[in-house]
């Protein structure tokens, strides 16, 4: 009756998957950009402590790391349970400070060095006496511009176990 | 001899591929970037230089014990309280004649403050304290000052200090931004932040 065929069944046509690759590689870049490497492997316990008065750090460049914490457990029996300094990948001794802060610093490019700041990384655990150590030494070597790294929230949260 | 058509390349598992890059990249991911509170260290004096006179009650004494007690101009204090305290100090504005302070809002007790740029913060830690204790005496003095900065900002151009930070460092912004680091300056101005920490060592 109708010219329009009513049509029988007809087979769905099946999803054409040749942008998948597309999509992914789109996922892809963006994680290749966005991803920064981690380049320190801890060796030390660092839980870091909140605090809610943040500053961001950008620029990763500008930045030189200090770690300090106890050692975690595989270095335990190797190296004590009293907090130490870790520079790089390895442990290191509150003298050693400016030899690598300098170090670093030489392999910056001229122009930012006088912006470089040094994030202390310390665990909350440690004692105010190792980081005055740090910072006497950062001091005598006209590195000034420091960070506490925190993680975000309130302070009463330092002292909740 | 016949030129013969290239075969063409299968391009099917290019999928796996980029799926197991895409795997690996996201595994190492840490987006997150740090963020802290950041200090100045003060410079190394020659040691002939004499230290500055400064006035008693411009001095305002945090001393934190090695049991992570905190001692507040020689009071007792919970770390709570800090920040309520450190406020009272700063914004007393007690000073007559050239040191007087136009903008405080505190209560002019002559035995406090002068005004803002007179008022010391003095950080005295022990050896034996703890890192976390001390991180957040030093949130806590920052948040003080904080929120004098945010108060005034309010008042003087309608929208809070943190805020006017984050637009003069966002490269975005589409306002003025030389008359928005002016006014960032200005606060600053009003409320430098003057926390002294004197070297760690033995307290009893």
């Amino acid at each position: 009756m109708s010219k329009f065929k009513k049509g029988g069944k007809k087979e769905l046509p099946a999803i054409s998957t040749a942008s998948l690759p597309d999509i992914v590689f789109m996922l892809l870049f963006f994680f290749m950009v966005a991803t920064v490497m981690r380049d320190d492997t801890l060796m030390i316990q660092n839980t870091l402590p909140q605090a809610d008065q943040l500053e961001k750090l950008e620029k990763k460049d500008r930045i030189i790391f200090i770690y300090a914490g106890k050692p975690s457990a595989n270095y335990k029996a190797q190296f004590g349970t009293e907090a130490r300094i870790q520079l790089n990948d390895k442990f290191a001794d509150v003298k050693d400070i400016k030899q690598y802060i300098l170090a670093e610093r030489a392999k910056k490019r001229e122009e930012l060095i006088p912006f470089l700041t040094t994030a202390l990384k310390v665990d909350v655990e440690t004692k105010m006496g190792l980081v005055g150590d740090i910072k006497q030494e950062l001091r005598e070597v006209d590195a000034l511009k420091i960070n506490y790294t925190t993680r975000k929230g309130d302070v009463q949260g330092n002292f909740k176990n | 001899m016949a030129k013969r058509a290239a075969p063409e390349v299968n391009a099917g598992s290019m999928a796996d591929i980029a799926f197991l890059l895409l795997i690996f990249f996201l595994v190492t991911t840490t987006i997150a970037s740090d963020s802290g509170i950041s200090r100045m260290l003060p410079p190394i004096k020659p040691p002939d230089e004499k230290p500055d006179i400064i006035k008693e009650k411009n001095i305002f004494q945090v001393i934190v014990n090695k049991q992570d007690q905190l001692l507040v101009e020689n009071e007792v204090m919970e770390l709570k309280n800090l920040k309520e305290a450190a406020i009272k100090f700063i914004d007393n504005g007690g000073g007559t004649g050239e040191d007087a302070c136009d903008y405080c809002t505190g209560e002019k007790d002559p035995a406090s403050s002068d005004n803002p740029s007179k008022a010391v913060i003095s950080l005295q830690n022990d050896r034996e304290t703890s890192y976390k204790m001390y991180i957040s005496v030093q949130n806590e003095l920052v948040a003080a000052y904080t929120e004098l900065r945010n108060k005034t900002a309010n008042k003087l151009y309608g929208k809070t200090f943190t805020e006017m930070e984050a637009n003069s460092n966002d490269a975005n912004y589409s306002g003025d931004k030389d008359k928005l680091k002016e006014q960032v300056d200005n606060i600053k101005k009003m409320y430098p932040q003057i926390i002294s920490e004197a070297p760690a060592k033995k307290l009893n």
